[in-house]
């Protein structure tokens, strides 16, 4: 048995030590500082496509849930006036395991004051640059909308297609068998993993941003006039951003809604989209609602996923390669 | 009926898809941080040995194919049908020209194959990796040549031809690979 070893080499995990210092040092530059929050929580995401795990006490009873993400008492702490923060956090996502994903994982997540998400992007570009700065080199980096990355890389509208069309493009691209019924943002996401995320350029950090509102629950929305000719009316698109290096995606940002009643209003669809998917359905959190009644200051946030940073930096294609112990060692 | 969830999806594991028997080559988990998760796998069909690619919305569950992989020994072939024997129940079945099909030219009686049933029946049969047949025609052989270099074709007691050295005879044992159909070595009787 050599289970017992490490999935990393001892180097790989020198590698990811020195990534892991050179960002503080990045933050604290910036006057972002660092905090912590409970990965065991009460509540839990309503993400229809993000599932908790659940913990019981020893007497069975629940004790509550590991967080997926440290987004809302992050939040919470902007609420009471904390100011920029950035966390290095553990976070679990159940059922997600394969090449990229590992259930335990290390997300960086941070948020700005007054920044815009275009803002938040240029910080994250600095980032990322710095980290992979000796290992990587990378050329000019490309900003492009949702719209134009499915208009230039599919040949395809993905806010006036309706779904017959995204199901004809996917047979299109070899993609067959599936069905996904009249779940539109399932189609579209169909069509980004399988081959939107192989054609975007390489060696160069690809921001994409715009999302449909229907896939930025903690996002501002905003109308937008269409570049589309066929389409003349405005359509709504939500202010979040996803970060692509060599196809794969590295992070993930809002420019963050700010309105409680909304954001009740989008947690209570997300629910009632599990309830329809025969999801476990979790408390909505409402301390993280409350604090956004009291008021959450004008703010950008993003999370990064440091491992498939440390898999790039090092040049390994498999995410257990640069943890000490992944899930099958865990 | 059995059935397996995607999350259990593993290369070697036994599917039904569009009515026949898979077997998951490779399996890759792709999920956008928000968004629908799928698992997208390549898959041999059983009955035809296609490989093809197919995506699957995760957490869906899939038909399990009443599969096994068996060691069995070949007995014979009476002209329709290969006939194999389970050396622990002594059970005996009937293999058909497709399920046999790339191994008939390495069958000897006697050799232990692994034999895939479906349903009880043989849908494919593999070799031994090794396995030793007699040469039955070829040029002469060419004395004190043991260098290998060069070769010639040897028709085998099985019907397989074989690349072999030439100083190679009519009626000798060579170990062949059945793998990759390449001559390993003169057996001695």
């Amino acid at each position: 048995m050599t289970d017992w070893q490490p999935s990393a080499s001892i180097e790989t995990l020198k590698l990811r030590a020195r990534l892991l210092q050179q960002l503080r040092a990045f933050f604290h530059e910036r006057d972002v500082w660092e905090v912590e929050t409970p990965i065991l929580s009460q509540a839990a995401t309503t993400d229809p496509h993000i599932d908790s795990f659940v913990v019981n006490n020893s007497d069975n009873q629940l004790a509550g849930y590991l967080h997926t993400s440290p987004e809302f008492p992050m939040k919470r702490l902007l609420a009471a006036g904390s100011g920029s923060i950035y966390q290095v956090s553990k976070v679990f996502r159940s059922g997600e395991l394969g090449r990229r994903h590992n259930p335990e994982f290390t997300l960086i997540e941070w948020y700005r004051m007054g920044f815009d998400y275009h803002q938040l992007m240029d910080e994250v570009d600095a980032l990322v640059r710095e980290l992979l700065s000796e290992s990587v080199s990378l050329e000019e980096s490309v900003r492009i909308t949702y719209q134009q990355a499915f208009l230039q890389f599919i040949g395809i509208d993905p806010f006036s297609a309706d779904i017959e069309k995204l199901k004809a493009c996917a047979l299109e691209h070899d993609i067959s068998g599936i069905e996904l019924g009249n779940d539109k943002d399932a189609w579209l996401d169909l069509l980004v993993s399988h081959v939107l995320e192989k054609s975007l350029p390489t060696s160069r950090l690809v921001f994409i941003y715009d999302y449909p509102e229907t896939q930025a629950s903690l996002a501002r929305i905003r109308q937008v006039n269409s570049q589309q000719s066929d389409s003349e009316q405005p359509f709504a698109v939500g202010e979040r951003f996803e970060l692509y290096l060599n196809g794969m995606e590295l992070a993930n940002g809002f420019h963050e809604l700010a309105n409680s009643n909304e954001q009740r209003r989008r947690f209570e669809e997300n629910l009632s989209q599990r309830l329809c998917s025969d999801k476990d359905n979790y408390p909505l959190d409402e301390h993280f609602l409350s604090a956004l009644t009291q008021g959450l200051p004008d703010c950008s946030g993003v999370a990064l996923g440091f491992d498939r940073l440390v898999m790039l930096a090092a040049d390994i294609d498999q995410i257990s390669e640069v943890m000490s112990f992944d899930y099958s060692r865990a | 009926m059995a059935t397996y969830s995607t999350s259990e999806f593993r290369s070697g594991l036994k599917l039904m898809l569009d009515g026949d028997p898979c077997s998951i080559i490779e399996n890759e988990f792709v999920k956008p941080g928000k968004g629908q998760a799928f698992n997208r796998v390549k898959i041999r069909n059983l009955k035809t040995g296609r490989v093809l690619e197919k995506t699957f919305k995760s957490g869906e569950s899939v038909e399990a194919a009443d599969v096994m992989d068996t060691e069995m020994q070949y007995l014979y072939n009476d002209g329709d049908a290969w006939h194999f024997m389970d050396p622990d129940s002594y059970e005996q079945f009937a293999a058909d020209a497709k399920a046999v099909e790339d191994a008939i030219k390495w069958l000897k009686e006697q050799d232990t194959c692994t034999v895939t049933l479906w349903n009880g029946n043989p849908i494919g049969v593999v070799p031994p990796n090794h396995v030793v047949l007699t040469v039955t025609e070829t040029d002469p052989g060419v004395r004190g040549d043991t260098s290998g270099g060069g070769g010639k074709p040897a028709t085998c007691d099985t019907g397989a031809v074989v690349r072999v050295p030439l100083f190679i005879d009519e009626g000798e044992l060579i170990k062949v690979d059945t793998r990759t159909g390449e001559y390993v070595g003169r057996v001695k009787e």
